[in-house]
Parts: structure tokens; sequence; C-alpha cells
């Protein structure tokens, strides 16, 4: 199997080493696929350095870097600290996304609905099946609820964003964490699974009832029917740009390691409650030190000149002090020169 | 022509190199049967030397276990296995009356102009990619299940013993019945056209003979046909068989991924193939998911390797009597 991605990664590679640009190759998240995508395209003339980038998957991403067949490695998921350390990697984050709640019920608009991060948990494990049940009315007496099923849906796909949302529920919910508890796939107490962003988006859009959870940006581009959460301080926020910021501005990043930060259930009044950095790992022993270097310059282009590409994609930049620190790491961990 | 000519007084070494060709096409033949065997035997082993890690720590319980949680790392085949037997079963209960009817009317009562454009759609239906099935069943037949049949059968069926829990549960339209309905699409048109193929080879001269003696064409069909073919429909339903069991994609699509196993036909449900195909890309490399998986792949195998071995006995007795 390794052999076989390993052939595949490296026929990718050669074919197009035609170019006299230097050439970068990473696999990992699907997530920040777009992100990574556009930054390409727009700092290849600049930079002279040239992204192929293959959306694998944050798993299958881990794996190629930890056997090096591409010069880095992009995950939704922070990477454990031993296993960094294991395979000579440095880990730091690249843009934040949100994710947010969308919902199906007849009369029901966009941001009507408020909800907990304890409900959501009591839906998912089957504990509360009915939208008009007595502890969602109560959060919301202005709104009529009709006497539905709650189906609940979610990612049969493993991935970040389920990584997200459940870390989240059992932050919020102890009967979450101790039942299921935070993966990119877990076992799910009840509802129904469907594949993507668009599978989860299009099976709450076929269900009366259905509840589901998808990428901030997917939520947005699609118009799909979100709801309010309660943050941190016990404020009701609807998911927007501006409450996303606030969430990754009110963050501590200095109190972890390795960046490895959880921007759920941050504090301050405006933050909306999940979402999550996704990561890059770059060896800290490279084969080619200017391979490494090109990767520094690159996401170095991404930091200085592409927050406004993040922001249009409905990506999170990262606050110029992480920036920073994340180009002070550099500096020290990662051989090879800008 | 020329050359023809030219070469004829030597005829001698001519005929040798004939004979170094034949045996370098006898040994190409041969290395190319061999490689087959060579190909099967490699895949076999390398998915139960993948899958031995999960095989060791879970021990046969593997096979019977339904729990699979990757949060607590605990992994079991059952869910996947019953959801991919009964899919395929299901299937087949829908496919092959239809696939039959179709390569009935196609060889016995169809008229001659329609014949050649009905079975090539059912040859262009047989090589429609499944991925394109999965999104049709999911946009068009999910909704259309959620929406109508589910409600209306769930309504209906209240209150009968065993029939309401077999259709019960939220109508969310996809489940073990929706994937069984499309996997049963894909499979009809290699049933139908194995089916018509080997109908029409049935020697006309028998059919007349039985026609003659005053045969309907339904008794035709079950004391002539029927028999005459047993062992090559028995091999198109095999083979239609085959493709449910392994069919990945459009069963992913819409059979709701769930790891439980459901009493109701509507409950959501999973099958190996399918949840092989959403894990693989987060398992990482050594970890015992990853091996879960890939013994996952080698019950599959197993699965198929009985499947094909029933038919072969099933076959046998009647083909000594044919």
């Amino acid at each position: 199997m390794k052999i076989a991605i390993t052939a595949l990664a490296i026929g990718l590679t050669s074919a197009s080493f035609a170019h006299a640009q230097t050439q970068i190759t990473g696999a990992g998240s699907t997530f920040a696929a777009p992100i990574y995508a556009k930054w390409g395209d727009a700092s290849s003339s600049v930079t002279g350095i040239k992204l192929n980038y293959q959306a694998i998957g944050s798993g299958a991403g881990i794996n190629q870097i930890n056997n090096r067949t591409v010069d880095f490695g992009a995950s939704d998921m922070p990477v454990a600290a031993d296993q960094l350390e294991t395979h000579k990697l440095m880990q730091f984050p690249t843009v934040i996304g949100g994710v947010d709640i969308i919902v199906n019920l007849p009369g029901i608009k966009p941001n009507d609905l408020k909800l907990t991060g304890a409900l959501l948990a009591d839906i998912y494990l089957g504990k509360i099946t009915k939208w008009n049940d007595p502890q969602i009315a109560k959060l919301n007496p202005a709104v009529k609820l009709p006497s539905l099923a709650i189906a609940p849906v979610y990612r049969a796909d493993g991935s970040g964003t389920t990584f997200v949302f459940t870390d989240y529920l059992s932050m919020l919910s102890t009967d979450w964490k101790s039942q299921v508890g935070s993966s990119t796939s877990v076992k799910w107490a009840a509802g129904t699974g469907a594949k993507g962003s668009d599978g989860v988006s299009g099976t709450v859009h076929n269900i009366k009832g259905g509840i589901g959870y998808v990428e901030s940006a997917y939520a947005e581009m699609n118009h799909l029917t979100t709801t309010q959460l309660q943050n941190n301080a016990g404020k009701f926020v609807s998911p927007s740009m501006d409450s996303y910021k606030a969430a990754a501005a009110s963050a501590d990043w200095s109190s972890v390691k390795n960046f490895a930060i959880d921007l759920n259930n941050q504090p301050g009044d405006a933050s909306w409650p999940i979402e999550s950095a996704t990561f890059v790992l770059l060896p800290t022993d490279p084969k080619d030190p200017n391979h490494s270097a090109a990767v520094k310059k690159f996401f170095d282009w991404g930091f200085a000149h592409g927050n406004d590409i993040a922001t249009q994609l409905l990506y999170i930049p990262l606050p110029a002090t992480v920036q920073n620190a994340v180009r002070a790491v550099w500096q020290k961990e990662v051989p090879g020169t800008m | 022509m020329q050359q023809a000519i030219a070469a004829s007084p030597a005829v001698q070494p001519r005929h040798r190199r004939y004979d170094v060709g034949d045996a370098i096409f006898a040994l190409l033949a041969r290395s190319s049967g061999a490689f087959v065997l060579v190909l099967l035997g490699s895949l076999i082993l390398s998915l139960f030397v993948g899958g031995l890690p999960a095989f060791r720590h879970f021990g046969l319980g593997f096979v019977f276990s339904t729990d699979w949680d990757p949060v607590k790392q605990i992994f079991g085949a059952a869910v996947s296995v019953y959801g991919t037997l009964i899919t395929s079963v299901l299937a087949l209960m829908l496919a092959v009356p239809l696939a039959f009817g179709i390569a009935f009317y196609l060889t016995e009562l169809a008229p001659e102009w329609l014949r050649r454009p009905v079975g090539t759609s059912i040859e262009l239906l047989a090589a429609v990619p499944s991925i394109i099935y999965g999104m049709w069943g999911f946009f068009v037949i999910v909704p259309i299940m959620s929406q109508y049949i589910q409600p209306f059968v769930i309504d209906r069926l209240d209150g009968i013993p065993v029939l309401q829990d077999l259709f019960a549960g939220p109508p969310f339209g996809t489940g073990i019945l929706t994937a069984s309905i499309i996997l049963a699409v894909m499979v009809i048109p290699f049933i139908a056209a194995t089916m018509r193929d080997v109908f029409d080879t049935v020697p006309a001269v028998f059919k007349e003979s039985a026609y003659g003696l005053g045969c309907t064409t339904w008794e035709v069909m079950r004391s002539i046909v029927l028999p005459y073919t047993r062992a090559s429909v028995v091999g198109g339903i095999m083979l239609g068989l085959g493709r449910a069991l392994g069919e990945t994609m459009a069963v992913t699509f819409v059979i709701g991924n769930t790891d439980r196993i459901s009493s109701s036909l509507f409950g959501p449900g999973n099958t190996i193939a399918s949840i092989v195909a959403l894990e693989f890309p987060e398992s990482p490399a050594g970890s015992l998911k990853l091996s879960s998986l890939l013994a996952l792949g080698f019950i599959l195998f197993v699965i198929s390797f009985i499947v094909l071995a029933i038919s072969r006995i099933l076959l046998k007795p009647r083909l000594k009597v044919g």
C-alpha cells in the first residue's frame, strides 16, 4: 500500500517537473484545499513556486509526510506532540474555519433558531427526538416549533469537520464525552450518515426536521439555514465572519505547544463556539532544504498577501501575532533559508 | 507476394522460425495464465497480512462484533457484513424477476424492430459508471423515498406485527432498502443481458418442436428454454451478485452509512465496500483502524469466494442431468 501511494506521488510529481520553477508538493486536508490552490495560483508569478497539492484527506496527508513522499502534509486535526517528535515534524496553522449548524424546518429562516452545545449533544445522542421538545421550546419562545421528528445527519466519511464538531460536543456534554468522544469518525448513537459536506447538506435538505453540521464556507456559499449557538460567555451568536474572527482573536495561542490550539468554545461575548485551525506539517530534517525553504516562502506569501483571498473564500486568516510566531519557529526549527 | 516467392526455396528455416514463435507464444500464454493466479494469490495475501493485526487483536470476535468505535479503537465486522449480504440479497430478489421479464420479452415476445434498440439500451445501462447511479439515487430516488414512499408505508403498516418493525424509523430516504433498489437497478442490465444472450442460444428446432406440440409461449420458456440454459442463467445471476457485493460508490451515497444493525429495512446501515471507501483516507498507516479495514477487505474476498463456490455446487448436479 505504502509503495503504491509512494509510486503515485512520485508519478504525479515528476510529471509536472517540466517547469523551470520550483515545484513543491503537499497532500492532506480537503478542507484547506481551495485556499492552498488559490494561494498557489496567485503567488506563483511572484515567488516562482509552483504548488502541487493533493486533497486526499488529513489522515492520508499525515501518512504521506511521515513517509516523506511530499514536501508538506496538511491536517485539520493537530498532530500530537509525541507524534511530531517521532516523525521529526514541525506543525503550524495556516487558516481558520468555522463549523455551522444547519436545519430544515418549515417556516424557520436562517439564524432564527437558538441552540446550545448541550442540546446538540442530546440531539445527536438520540435523547431529544422532537423539535417541539420543551428544552428547545424554552430557548425559542418566539419561534413556532413543529411537532417533527429530529433527523440528525452526520459526516459518514472520516473528516476533520467531524473532529471539530465532536470535540465541541465533548466540551459541552459529559455524556457525549463518556459515551462517544471526539475523532474524525465516531460511533454515532442516532441519525444517518452522508458523504461529504454536500452529502450532509443534501440529506438535511431532503428531510423535514433534519439537522446537520458543515464548514462555514460551505453553509454560506449554499445559503443554508444556519442556527444561532450559545457561546462560552452564555450569549447567543449567529455564524458570521465577525463571530469567527472574534473567537480566533480571543484564543490564547501562547498557552499551547506546537500551535495545537483548540478554538472550540473560546471566551468572548461575540465568539462563535465551533471553529478550528487547519495545520501544515513540515519535516525538521528535510531531504532537500531547498524544498522546505520554498514551502516556507509559499506560506509566508500566504500570510503576507493572502489574507484577502482567504476572506473571499470565507476562511478566517490567522491573527498577525500568530503568523509572526509561526515565522519565528520556521526560522528556528526548519532548515532552508527563504 | 514477391517476398513469399523469394523466400520459398528456404522453407526449412522459416519452419524453424515458426517453432520459435510458437514457443514464445506458448510461454506468453502460459505466463498470462499464471499471472492471474499470482495476482489473485498476492491480493489475498496482502489483504490478509494487512488485516492480521486486527484479527490478532480482536480474535474471531472481529467477525461477529457489531461494535465500530474509532474513538475507543474497537472494531467489528458484523454490521458491514450484514449490510453487504442483506443489500445484495434484496437487490437480487428485486432484480432477477425483472431481468427475467426483460430477457423473456426481448427473446420471445418483442417485435423484431424493437429488440435491437432495447437490447442496446440494456448494454448501455450496464456501462453507466456506478457513481452516476449513486448521484441519481441520492438526488432522485432518496427524496422520493423520504417524502412519499417511506411516510406512506410507515403510516399504513403501523400496528401490523412484524411488518411495522420491518418498515419503521424516521423517513431518511436513505437506508438498506434504498441501497438495495439502487443495486437492483445496477445489476438488472448484467443479468438481463446474460439471460437474453443465453436464451438466444437455444436451437430454434427445439422451440419449434414444442410449439408444434401445442405448447404456449410460457410452456416453451419453462420446459425448453430455461432447462437448456439453466447453468448460464445462474451464472448471470452470480455475476450480478458479485457486482452487488462489491459495489461501493452508489451504495455509499444512499445507504445512510451507520454502524448499527437496524431491524427496519428503512434504517440506515453500512456495507464493507462503503465503510472501507469512507474510512480509508482518515486511517493512519500502522493503525488498528487501517488494519481492521484491510481485514474487512479480506472478509469480502472470502464472502465472494463462498458465493462463487456455492454457485458451482448448485450448478454441478444439474449440469450432469442437463
